[in-house]
């Protein structure tokens, strides 16, 4: 009898997770279409013709009215959003105006060296997120809190592109020891995993990792420290629960809040990474980014924006479905 | 042994007298602040740097704008040039004092408008509810699908350079995050007896909001934005920094950090110089947003 009944609260609450990721699945859709909106209107919001950029300078009235048909720009801004869409959603983001070259393709090549970057960054500072955070937490107003807090606020306020900049002028002008830009020796860009390629990945790795690693420090620290003051935690200490064990307990009750913020964090890492990228000229989607913006390359630009924001959402859609999975008790609207 | 419990009410009587003595809570968060050494530091530190950017041409000090192809990139310590000159023999004191006008000035408006515009729309929409809420956070929803400095640069990078663009583009980065913010506190007010009191005494919604919600909502909010500088002063020099925010030569902390990069194998500390000023703001307004928070948290 008992049994079943568990049996059945089971089965429930895993019908109520599925509800849930069936309704944030469908909650995407329109989020994914709006974000698409926002790109195009991107290329609309600037200032001038937008055939500016693809017309030569001397173009005749005839051509440039031909590149305007041919690029769809005569009709109404709707029917261009329609178009626009239905071509991405088809795989076609355009040709960038710089190089000719499908604009798809050159971002998914550069992604690959933005995504090799910030899980590198994940890993030191999720690393050293989490132990900080513990730490701190654990033993509140100690010496050991102070300094790890300090670190914390340290990462969430240091310009990161000046921290780059500090680093190479430490590691590369004075002591020489690493490569000051690039991804790999003679200025390629293909990645591969030895020392060669790796000692150009270091600075910009810890560079990008301060951040996240306040970040987490400051959320696990307060976690900590809240789950600690709950009354669960007395009992437990009452049963005679060793404080190793105690310590398990906190863990597992900051795990889907902990996770939760790390996943955010790493799609700031994947989103956000243009400015380390410019200061190490690391080939990745950033300095793809930079460049589309400089040479008024408006089809990458658009394109760029909107496979990163894609990126995001679809990140932020895991992390609440992985959420939701391990901690079923939260309650969703 | 029974004289212990009667000690420690006698105790628990006396600390209470004072709090029963009702001091106004902007009275007792200011005393909390102002015992915060830390927070009562930055604030120092801030003020200083304030004070000197405004007063900078009372200060006796080199022409930001003048410089000399013969005294480039002097080192820290040279006479006459206790900072050194940056790549254009310009004098570093002069030009990190002065660059604090225009970082500081596009480093916090945009906080400023966005706490305007955003607290106005949290606050409708917590206070109104229903469709209106739905209309302005699902809308809200949309720019939170951008990591904030990519949305930050799509919009600079479309806009255009300068420094109105900058403004504009970090407001709009900031809106949201404010909105959803006062969206919370305000959905949080609403609900208390003195507001329901005021409805029942025929109070109207715009009276409600502006005379019993306001006071208690603008508070979190103001610890929140203040926070937001910090993030605000980085990505603005951050702008700059990539050539989307100022232009040369005005003196800026941001550009003066991206035309020194150039420098950094020939006068590497100087070239950093910027930078640090940038941070020492930015984790000033953090170290202050931080005491304000718990200073207003006067339950624990």
């Amino acid at each position: 009898m008992r049994a079943t009944f568990s049996h059945k609260g089971r089965r429930k609450k895993e019908q109520a997770v599925l509800a849930y990721v069936a309704r944030r699945i469908v909650y995407v859709i329109p989020i994914v279409i709006s974000v698409a909106l926002v790109c195009f209107l991107l290329v609309h919001i600037t200032p001038g013709d937008p055939l500016v950029a693809v017309l030569p300078a001397d173009a005749s009235q005839e051509l440039a009215q031909q590149l305007r048909t041919a690029y769809g720009f005569d009709r109404p801004l709707p029917v261009q959003f329609a178009l626009w869409l239905w071509r991405a959603v088809n795989g076609d983001l355009g040709h960038s105006i710089a190089t000719g070259r499908p604009v798809l393709s050159e971002v998914l090549r550069a992604v690959g060296n933005t995504v090799t970057l910030a899980i590198a960054a994940a890993l030191i500072g999720f690393t050293l997120g989490l132990l900080f955070g513990l730490i701190a937490g654990y033993f509140r107003d100690s010496w050991i809190d102070k300094l790890a807090t300090s670190f914390a606020i340290a990462g969430v306020s240091v310009p990161h592109y000046w921290l780059g900049m500090v680093l190479v002028i430490i590691f590369s002008v004075e002591l020489n020891w690493l490569p000051a830009v690039g991804a790999g020796p003679g200025g390629s860009s293909a990645w591969g995993w030895d020392w060669e390629h790796l000692r150009y990945l270091i600075l910009p790795a810890i560079t990008t990792s301060v951040i996240p690693m306040g970040i987490i420090t400051r959320t696990v620290r307060a976690l900590t420290g809240d789950i600690l003051s709950q009354d669960f935690v007395e009992a437990l200490r009452a049963k005679g629960l060793r404080e190793t064990d105690v310590f398990r307990h906190v863990v597992k009750n900051a795990a889907p809040t902990a996770l939760a913020v790390m996943g955010l964090q790493l799609g700031y890492m994947l989103g956000g990474s243009i400015l380390i990228e410019t200061v190490f000229s690391w080939p990745g989607s950033g300095l793809l980014l930079n460049s589309a913006i400089f040479q008024r390359d408006l089809p990458l630009l658009q394109g760029t924006i909107l496979v990163l924001a894609l990126f995001f959402v679809f990140l932020n859609l895991m992390v609440d479905i992985a959420q939701a999975a391990i901690d079923p008790r939260i309650k969703r609207g | 042994m029974s004289e212990l419990p009667i000690g420690a009410i006698a105790d628990t009587a006396l600390q209470a007298a004072p709090v029963a003595k009702a001091r106004g809570y902007w009275a007792t968060v200011g005393r909390r602040l102002s015992r915060d050494k830390v927070s009562m530091a930055c604030a120092l530190v801030l003020m200083a740097i304030f004070v000197a950017a405004l007063i900078a041409p009372w200060l006796g000090l080199a022409d930001p704008y003048q410089g000399s192809m013969i005294r480039r990139l002097r080192h820290i310590g040279t006479p006459n040039y206790p900072l050194g000159t940056d790549e254009l023999g310009r004098d570093m004191l002069s030009r990190l004092i002065y660059g604090g006008r225009l970082s500081l000035i596009i480093g916090i408006l945009p906080v400023i408008l966005a706490f305007c515009v955003g607290s106005s729309l949290g606050l409708v929409a917590g206070y109104i509810g229903g469709k209106i809420n739905t209309a302005i956070m699902r809308t809200i929803d949309v720019f939170y699908a951008f990591p904030s400095v990519l949305l930050a640069i799509a919009i600079s990078g479309a806009l255009g350079a300068g420094i109105v663009n900058s403004i504009v583009s970090l407001t709009i980065v900031f809106v949201p995050q404010i909105t959803r913010v006062a969206e919370s506190v305000t959905t949080g007010v609403r609900n208390m007896d003195f507001v329901e009191a005021a409805r029942a005494s025929g109070a109207n919604a715009f009276t409600i909001m502006r005379v019993h919600m306001l006071g208690n909502v603008l508070g979190p909010i103001f610890v929140y934005a203040t926070g937001l500088i910090s993030v605000s002063m980085i990505l603005a020099a951050g702008l700059s920094f990539l050539g989307l925010g100022t232009k040369p030569p005005e003196p800026e902390w941001g550009l003066m950090l991206n035309t020194l990069r150039t420098a950094i194998y020939v006068n590497p500390w100087v070239a950093a110089l910027p930078g640090a000023m940038i941070f020492a703001v930015s984790i000033c307004f953090n170290l202050l947003s931080d005491g304000m928070r718990s200073a207003m948290d006067i339950r624990n």
